[in-house]
């Protein structure tokens, strides 16, 4: 009988030849080879480091799970509801991956979020890092996208109503908003039409961008590494033995996998306890639900157009409030043009900019939530 | 007598002396149009133009008081009809004596006895009433006639209602309009008030409770309580201008207009002739009249607050089958309720049941035609739909217990999953530590 330590001299060998027959192949080790030298700072900012991988996570979460919901869904406005209902009672398991699909959705929008905050504050996105911010934040964009298309598909009131609302408000973006609002809904209404444009966009159109833009935003994280507070990179310049780094692989992947453990375990309780709701059958012909909303990541931009009078001057208030915040997802893409490098002093402005942004954020958010429905 | 139209074109529109005052109404309308926003009021009430009778009476107090407000309110002065076609006279004639003469037609005030007749002058022409509302009925006055209250008016009981009296005077409003006497929330209203009034009715010597009973009936409740304005009221089942007492005979005829199955259902019952025997009517034997209370499963049975053991007693057929169809209802009822309280607590705990609320509701569909079968009294038929409802209830009910199982199931394996996380997670912070130990930190 061979002892532990022969059984593991063995496992090594039958690995050695794996490992050497791909190398042969394909180069394995070289692929490898820069992830064996990663290496990533440590100090004591960074666990905000786990929130990019974290939302990766949640996104291959979302598209196994989405592929699973493919088996069973119908993107038609006869049967899509009825599929979703099949899905939660009749599937095995089915409202399990369903009801994560719809937690991890959201999840991976509130890590996404505070990703992109943590990166304006720790001014991560500074020179050299302008492209890694772009492509974020276009990323950020497409996951509102993603959340938007999704919540359609079940074909519930409440998604229906919302859906229509969602549009109308696109459409009131100057030139191209008829035209935009057309092509969203397939025709002038929210019909069937606009559920298999939105499955579409859901499905193939924005899966297919956000996987390329991903790949692009880990390859660049990858070239430039990571980034280091500007104080602690200054002080490390100065003094180069106090600089700590620990290896990518395994020491910091470890550590993202536990973060990454808990989120599949918070995803499972909240699926377990909290099933996601599936509502009733939409019914065009119905009159809209008082006080309807949309999900949560919207609710700031709802209650701020709600807020704005009809007119402002002599300009539309709704209007008004579209230009400004296409204005300001403009400035916010454009920040690491605008605010010079991480040592500028424009970067205090930036920095205050952020915080103000986020109180706004929360704020209002609370707001729309709290406020009586009209 | 109602002063008469002396040409055609004078009865359809001289009559009301309308050519100047059209022009008149015309032009002002126009004008409303373009200055002044409520146009539509000022077209609402041309004739309601300065004429002697309101400036004079709108002083006045009741009865001979009318304000311009009230008469503008009247669907006479709106259709554009002025005092002169019911009282004649001359309203512009700014003089007291020469509004009034008996030269211009001055009428005064109608008799009781010449009102019916009086409004009929109108309403009884169908060529003329086509002009304002061609669905309107033109046979008021001959229903009338028919009615208790025309029949003794006839014989010249001034007490009894003529059409002021439900439709009041100077301020007559359309019977759609929920301000009008007469509109069906009104209705009971308004007949209870001679109707309840006892010292009013006691030379009639009839009963004044029936507006109590009506306002304890389940009719009360569709009509007033849920604004259903189908729901019976008086007029209903009395009818309106040919009011009468529907007589014992009648009454299954009157129920059954809306109550159509339970009618069907009767027929074939053996209570059918034995009801006509008795001589006690038919629906009102259990039902009561005025007082048709919210039915519920104890009135049938053999229980204290049972109808059937007014006639039944213990040991005889009728007995037993009220018993069986009491027993069939209620155990019915608590298996719906039963399969209600799990459905319940499932949805609570987040479990997707749509499907089996709607078999569910099927389930209720059945109770409610059981209900109706009761009509036939026989304990076969009811047994035939509270089956059919107990076979769902029973599915329906398995269904919620199934989805709490699962909802206890997924608890248990999200306890499972929990546990395994936990595990990883302790191996992987041990890797860590190992990792980050002394010995093997490959740290920098």
């Amino acid at each position: 009988m061979a002892s532990p330590p022969e059984y593991a001299a063995e496992a090594s060998q039958y690995r050695n030849r794996v490992v050497r027959w791909l190398d042969e192949r394909f180069g394995w080790e070289q692929l490898l080879a820069p992830l064996r030298h990663k290496t990533v700072p440590v100090h004591k900012l960074s666990y905000w480091y786990f929130l990019g991988g974290m939302t990766l996570f949640l996104f291959m979460i979302q598209v196994l799970t989405g592929i699973l919901l493919l088996l069973y869904y119908r993107p038609s406005a006869n049967e899509a509801f009825e599929s979703v209902q099949y899905i939660m009672t009749q599937v095995q398991f089915g409202w399990l991956v369903r009801s994560i699909h719809s937690w991890s959705a959201n999840l991976m929008i509130f890590t996404a979020f505070a990703h992109m905050f943590s990166v304006l504050f720790l001014r991560a996105y500074t020179k050299p890092r302008e492209l890694t911010w772009v492509t974020g934040m276009v990323l950020l964009f497409l996951a509102l996208g993603f959340g938007f298309s999704g919540y359609l598909l079940p074909w519930n009131t409440l998604a229906f109503f919302a859906t229509k609302v969602g549009t109308e408000i696109t459409g009131q973006v100057p030139v191209i908003g008829k035209p935009l609002l057309i092509f969203l809904r397939g025709g002038e209404e929210v019909t069937g039409a606009t559920l298999t444009r939105f499955f579409g966009f859901h499905v193939a159109l924005l899966p297919g961008i956000t996987t390329m833009l991903i790949a692009l935003h880990v390859l660049l994280i990858q070239r430039l590494g990571m980034s280091v507070p500007p104080g602690l990179e200054a002080a490390w310049k100065e003094l180069p033995p106090n600089k700590r780094e620990t290896p990518f692989f395994p020491n910091f992947f470890a550590h993202e996998l536990m973060a990454w453990y808990v989120a599949l375990g918070v995803l499972g309780a909240l699926a377990a306890l909290y099933p996601w709701d599936l509502g009733s059958k939409a019914d065009p012909f119905a009159v809209a639900p008082a006080g309807i909303k949309p999900e949560w990541y919207f609710m700031f931009m709802f209650q701020t157009l709600k807020l704005i009078p009809a007119k402002v001057g002599p300009i539309d208030g709704e209007l008004l409030g579209i230009l400004g915040f296409g204005l300001v997802g403009l400035i916010w893409v454009l920040l690491p043009f605008l605010g010079g490098d991480r040592h500028s002093r424009r970067q205090v402005f930036i920095r205050g900019l952020g915080v103000f942004a986020l109180a706004y954020i929360f704020s209002m958010t609370i707001y729309g939530y709290m406020a009586a429905p009209k | 007598m109602l002063q008469e139209p002396t040409t055609e074109s004078q009865r359809h529109g001289g009559k009301l002396g309308l050519e100047p005052l059209c022009l008149c109404v015309s032009v002002v309308a126009l004008a409303s149009c373009l200055l002044l926003p409520a146009a539509s009021f000022a077209q609402a009430q041309p004739q309601a133009a300065k004429s002697s009778c309101v400036e004079c009476h709108s002083s006045f107090p009741a009865p001979t008081g009318v304000t311009e407000e009230q008469w503008a309110a009247d669907i006479h002065a709106q259709k554009g009809l002025t005092c002169v076609n019911c009282h004649g006279g001359d309203p512009k004639d700014a003089s007291p004596e020469g509004a009034m003469s008996r030269k211009a037609g001055f009428r005064g005030k109608p008799k009781r006895t010449e009102i019916p007749a009086l409004c009929a002058k109108c309403h009884s022409d169908g060529a003329y009433m086509r002009q304002y509302n061609p669905s309107l009925r033109t046979d008021q006055l001959a229903q009338y006639q028919t009615s208790v209250h025309g029949k003794r008016l006839a014989k010249s009981d001034t007490k009894v209602a003529v059409c002021i009296d439900c439709h009041s005077v100077h301020g007559i409003r359309p019977a759609k309009d929920p301000r009008s006497t007469v509109n069906p929330l009104n209705v009971a209203n308004t007949c209870a008030r001679c109707h309840s009034d006892a010292a009013y009715m006691k030379d009639y010597k009839i009963k004044t409770d029936q507006f109590a009973g009506y306002s304890a009936s389940v009719h009360h409740d569709a009509m007033v309580v849920r604004g259903d304005l189908s729901a019976p009221t008086c007029t209903t089942c009395h009818g309106n201008h040919g009011a009468a007492p529907p007589g014992v005979a009648s009454v299954e005829a009157i129920c059954s207009t809306c109550h159509v199955f339970q009618a069907q259902l009767f027929d074939i019952s053996p209570h059918k002739a034995a009801f006509q025997a008795m001589g006690t009517g038919s629906c009102i034997t259990c039902h009561s009249n005025h007082r048709v209370i919210h039915p519920t499963d104890k009135l049938i049975g053999t229980g204290n607050e049972s109808i059937c053991t007014n006639c039944h007693a213990s040991g005889d057929p009728g007995f037993k089958a009220a018993g069986k169809i009491h027993d069939d209802l209620t155990a019915l009822d608590e298996a719906l309720k039963r399969s209600d309280e799990v459905l319940d607590k499932a949805e609570r705990s987040g479990m997707e049941v749509s499907q089996a609320r709607l078999e569910e509701s099927q389930g209720h569909d059945s109770l409610i035609k059981a209900r109706v079968a009761i009509h036939s009294f026989q304990p076969d038929k009811v047994e035939q739909d509270t089956q059919a409802g107990m076979k769902i209830a029973e599915k329906t009910y398995k269904a919620g217990l199934k989805a709490l199982a699962e909802r206890d199931y997924r608890r248990k394996g999200l306890g499972l999953s929990l546990i395994t996380i936990v595990a990883v997670l302790i191996g992987l912070w041990m890797y860590i530590r190992q990792l980050e130990s002394p010995n093997q930190s490959g740290g920098s």
